[in-house]
């Protein structure tokens, strides 16, 4: 099988953004509408395309699933072993991230057709959603770590633009500039780690890298410092990468704020793909993660995964702009993934966890993005991204209504939906392989499904309001896009994916693969997180479907919490406080006070007291010459005495 | 020699056109001058052989021919974004000629100075590079700013060149000869080998502007014309770095241990200084001033590697930084000679009326800044694995926090041209040939260092046996 076609799924997103980019103002905002959906349903097409072939045709040989190249073509030698490559690697992950990030911004595309209609920067919007596209799918087909770094990058600017798209508003160009500052600090890690992964590693390449009898996994103990294999600091730091994209703990503080972007955005982007290209990371890399040093590194990935996750849950019980809470229920959802591979080993059924991740990333893309898309459609109607402007909708908007219930149950872990099987199956990972991250797991899961549920009984039943404006519902091209991701947020909990997406390319036996022949349901496991999930749902039906005063006393009871929960357990006080206090006050503010008083205001004073006493010379440059030659002869002089002296 | 004979047959051709025509005919002389030198820079392309002339005076090489060849890249491009300048906001005619013989002057000088293999050459080519410099800072002669800026270069420059001769003085009065060679083998480590050293980097320093020699720059870039401010920030400064590595390399072996801590130390200092104050910038010119002292910090991470692979990656990095900075800096003039606009507010908005120009202005800055895939990251990261694989790694991890402090500013123009509006944003205008000609140069070069890598392994190849 030839897969060399697959080279238009990279062309076909950036010459539509060089189109649309090069001749925005020569373009109907209606006809680049079109043309990014039409650029888009053909590279979904393609992406469909290959999955099939893939999974069904060629892909297994032996029982195995194979990797293979749709293109390779080497870049740049650094030495004789160092190369660069480019090329397209197609393996279970790669392709599953193809049809993931394909279908949700084929969705994005036509929805925003009806979100954006009538804004100014509408053909730029589509221009940059194929931008991202385009950097979306060369992450992940990468063949190694430098093409995987620099689509990396290309994703961050292309994020920057889209969160920064209504440059008016100032919140948004301060979140655009929070979340680049963010995930560049992160990416810092990132590449520290890629540099320290070439040098002792030997190789930039995912294939050779990974290889468990390869040399860079045989030879982890060959260099070490401060107590660990160099190779696991290396895995730390491209961890600390994959935290700051994936807004893991302490990276986080970018993720709400980046909600200020168009909604489509925050649903393409920070719900379902960008957002996860911490957790593919780990996951192409996991043979390293897992046999380097016992997995010391992989430990660190689980717990980071485990307290973000319930720290994000707490959060977004807490807060009263609709996108936020989602915000924070995504990057809980993230965590779940990141401790699912946390837990997770190689062979056979012991990497589980790394199939419920990959799973759960897939089912989670559908359902998050749905509700993302859903707060848009209500937004859209109302006008306020408050959950007390909300309320009672569910007359208004009965297709918003019935699809949001749909994903909303779908994150709680309703049996027979989607989000039930894969959650599950991150459970059953985590029980049989660390009890404490397990019991976390198991909270959050209750956490959830409450604040999903506090937040569909708010805006669809709750208070009858009284608007200026009756709501309606949305145009079809809004409702296409949440009809069919209603129906994905179901569908795909029936896919036989423990025997395509696994860590060593074998089948294995999942849990509740309804249809997959090797499937069982364990009801044991099963039945006690559907009662962490529906007790979580009861309890929001008891507090929200009518209004009550039980949330308030609850909120009074637990006082302090609850208001440090709201306010984030003031995570962005601590950055400002670092910042404004520290880095500003201790470290820039002298540095200007030097260059305005010292550079500027003595060589000015000088030069000024030499213009009022003379003026046949012309004093200012005259006194500050003076002053650079004597930083002249006192820069040559302090190196003398430290050359001489210190060697 | 081939090169410097061509060269001063241009600049007498241009002598003699200078006498014999009439003041309102001097404009010709830009495409002339242009077009001879653009022959110039094709000849420079064809290989030469290796030679030593005038005793081991004068020596050429594969390298040092490839040096000679970048200079004259970046020569032209300057000349191709300058002659709309020169055309249109000259006050006097009778002085365009002046402008072509004085630069191609300096580049002589510049030639003679990486060419040369004794002290003395060395110094005849610093000054012959310096001073036909002061006179084109101060070529807008009704701009009080320019002058000021020639009267600060020459002076400043003065007291660089006293001290870096007195260096020169001790290492003739330790070594026993003025010839590299000769010193090479005689030098033995003493302090006043050491002293002298000093003072002789120190002096080169003041041309690469490493902190604290730097003071001179911000201020003599705002006042000389921008072509000029942007021949001294790269063509001067590639020059300087070039001639400085040949020396330390392979004259001053022996005090390695010495002149590594010294550039240690310059590195740490240039590229906090650079990004700190360029933070603070408003005016165009300043802000790339500061940009460009920064950039010749991260320069420091291949020369403290001492061996062929740091002068590979120097030299990739001097190319892509030719083709980064003349992009910026060619935009910066295209605006200044349409509307004399040079402060960073001006460009709020420039996306919507003139799309090409913002988007050259943010590839450049991208380049500079080092954001994969354009070629200014692959300088970047060469430069660290340079430094890296000598075990200097706080250096690369300081480079590295740079690096991040950097992208805040680079950013800032991006910002106020792509995400501001304006309502008096600098309306849309048409250059000239030759301006479009000089950017699409620079951000072809842009491109195709970073994505065509055997460029790279080219400049491996001439590096490796130069040592």
């Amino acid at each position: 099988m030839n897969f060399s076609y697959t080279i238009f799924i990279l062309i076909i997103p950036i010459a539509t953004f060089l189109l649309l980019g090069f001749f925005y103002n020569r373009i109907k905002p209606a006809v680049s509408g079109w043309i990014g959906v039409t650029a888009l349903s053909v590279v979904a097409g393609l992406s469909y395309y290959t999955a099939y072939q893939y999974f069904f045709n060629v892909g297994k040989i032996d029982g195995k699933f194979q990797t293979f190249f749709g293109f390779q073509a080497n870049w740049m030698n650094f030495t004789e072993n160092l190369r660069i490559d480019m090329g397209i690697l197609l393996d279970p992950i790669s392709i599953m991230m193809l049809v993931v990030v394909s279908t949700i911004s084929l969705m994005a595309h036509i929805y925003s057709r009806g979100y954006m209609k009538g804004d100014r920067g509408y053909t730029k919007f589509f221009a940059f959603l194929s931008l991202f596209t385009f950097a979306m799918m060369g992450l992940v087909v990468a063949t190694n770590l430098f093409q995987i770094y620099i689509f990396w990058e290309l994703v961050g600017v292309s994020s920057y633009l889209l969160i920064g798209f209504y440059y008016e508003k100032p919140s948004a160009v301060a979140a655009a500039k929070k979340a680049f500052i963010v995930t560049r600090f992160a990416d810092l890690g990132f590449l520290i780690g890629i540099l320290l992964m070439g040098y002792y590693g030997g190789s930039f390449d995912f294939m050779e890298l990974n290889n468990p009898e390869g040399p860079a996994i045989m030879n982890w103990a060959s260099t070490s410092f401060m107590g660990l294999s160099v190779i696991t600091w290396a895995l730390i730091l491209m961890f600390v990468g994959g935290a700051g994209k994936s807004a893991m703990l302490p990276f986080h503080i970018w993720l709400p704020d980046a909600m200020e972007g168009p909604t489509p955005v925050s649903a393409l982007i920070h719900a379902a793909t960008m957002v996860v290209a911490g957790v593919y990371l780990v996951a192409r890399m996991f043979p390293m993660f897992h046999f380097v040093e016992d997995g010391f590194a992989l430990h660190v990935v689980a717990w980071v995964g485990a307290i973000s996750s319930l720290f994000a849950a707490f959060i977004a019980l807490t807060q009263k702009d609709i996108k936020r809470v989602l915000a924070f229920s995504t990057m809980s959802q993230i965590g779940y993934m990141m401790l699912a591979l946390g837990v997770s080993k190689y062979d056979g059924h012991e990497g589980l966890g790394y199939m419920a991740s990959m799973w759960h990333l897939f089912t989670h893309a559908m359902f998050k993005a749905l509700l993302f898309l859903g707060a848009g459609s209500v937004i859209h109607a109302v006008h306020s991204n408050y959950l007390k402007d909300m309320g009672g909708l569910r007359k208004y908007m009965p297709i918003t209504n019935i699809t949001f219930l749909i994903a909303a149950l779908s994150i709680s872990g309703f049996p027979l939906t989607a989000g039930f099987f894969s959650k599950d199956e991150i459970l059953v990972a985590a029980f049989e392989h660390n009890k404490a991250i397990y019991f976390i797991t198991l909270f959050v899961a209750g956490l959830t499904a409450f604040y999903m549920f506090r937040l569909y009984f708010g805006i669809f039943w709750g208070k009858k309001k009284e608007y200026e404006h009756t709501p309606h519902e949305s145009p079809w091209s809004m409702t296409i896009p949440l009809l069919f991701l209603a129906f994905m947020s179901i569908a795909t909990g029936y896919l036989p994916f423990s025997e395509w997406v696994t860590a060593d390319h074998k089948a294995l036996h999942g849990h509740i693969g309804l249809f997959s022949n090797l499937g069982v349901i364990h009801w044991d496991m099963a039945g006690i997180a559907i009662t962490a999930g529906l007790l979580g749902i009861a309890i929001a039906w008891f507090f929200y479907k009518k209004p009550t005063d039980y949330p308030a006393k609850v909120s009074a009871a637990f006082g302090r919490l609850y208001k440090w929960a709201f306010n984030k357990f003031y995570f962005d006080e601590v950055y400002l406080f670092v910042t404004k206090q520290i880095i500003f006050k201790r470290i820039s503010t002298p540095f200007a006070w030097f260059d305005k008083k010292v550079v500027d205001g003595t060589m000015d004073g000088i030069g000024n007291t030499t213009v009022s006493l003379s003026k046949v010379i012309k004093g200012t440059q005259s006194g500050r010459i003076q002053d650079y030659a004597f930083a002249f002869a006192g820069g040559v002089f302090v190196l003398v005495l430290i050359v001489i002296y210190m060697i | 020699m081939r090169n410097e004979i061509i060269l001063l047959v241009l600049i007498l051709a241009l002598l003699i056109f200078e006498i014999f025509t009439k003041p309102n005919q001097k404009k010709h002389i830009i495409n002339i001058a242009v077009g001879l030198f653009f022959i110039h820079t094709v000849i420079g392309f064809f290989p030469i052989g290796e030679s030593s002339l005038f005793g081991g005076s004068f020596r050429t090489t594969g390298l040092i021919h490839f040096y000679k060849s970048v200079l004259n890249i970046g020569v032209l491009i300057i000349l191709l974004q300058s002659a709309d300048w020169l055309r249109n906001k000259v006050a006097h005619f009778n002085k365009i000629p002046e402008f072509f013989i004085l630069l191609f002057s300096s580049l002589l000088g510049m030639n003679f100075m990486i060419s040369s293999g004794d002290f003395l050459l060395f110094y005849l080519g610093l000054e012959l590079s310096t001073l036909p410099l002061v006179a084109l800072i101060a070529y807008d002669s009704f701009n009080q700013q320019s002058t000021e800026a020639g009267i600060k270069l020459i002076l400043s420059a003065a007291l660089a060149s006293a001290i870096s001769l007195f260096g020169i003085g001790m290492l003739y009065a330790t070594g026993g000869s003025l010839y590299f060679e000769v010193i090479a083998q005689n030098l033995q480590s003493s302090n006043l080998a050491i002293l002298g050293m000093v003072f002789f980097f120190s002096g080169l320093a003041f041309k690469i502007s490493l902190a604290p020699f730097h003071f001179w720059t911000a201020d003599v870039y705002e006042g000389a014309p921008i072509g000029i401010a942007s021949y001294l920030s790269v063509i001067s400064k590639g020059a300087a770095i070039f001639i400085l590595m040949a020396i330390l390399f392979s004259v001053l072996p022996i005090l390695s241990e010495a002149w590594k801590l010294v550039v240690y130390i310059l590195a740490i200092t240039t590229m906090f200084t650079g990004n700190l104050f360029a933070i603070r910038q408003k005016n165009m010119k300043r802000y790339l001033a500061y940009s460009s002292i920064a950039q010749a910090g991260f320069m420091m991470m291949g020369i403290i590697n001492a061996e062929e692979l740091g002068v590979a990656t120097v030299v990739y990095f001097v190319l892509v930084y030719v083709f980064s900075n003349l992009g910026a800096f060619g935009v910066v003039q295209a605006i200044s000679s349409q509307t004399g606009k040079e402060n960073m507010d001006d460009y709020t908005g420039l996306y919507r009326t003139n799309p090409k120009l913002a988007l050259i202005l943010l590839l450049s800055l991208f380049s500079l800044a080092g954001i994969p895939p354009l070629a200014g990251f692959f300088g970047k990261f060469f430069l660290y694995t340079a430094a890296a694989s000598k075990g200097y790694y706080l250096l690369v991890f300081l480079a590295v926090v740079n690096v991040t402090i950097s992208l805040y500013y680079y950013l800032l123009p991006v910002r106020v041209m792509f995400l501001r509006k304006s309502d008096d944003a600098i309306p849309y205008f048409k250059s000239k040939l030759m301006m479009r000609a000089g950017l699409v140069i620079a951000v072809l070069g842009i491109f195709v260092l970073g994505l065509y890598s055997p460029l790279y392994n080219y400049i491996v190849e001439l590096s490796a046996g130069v040592l």
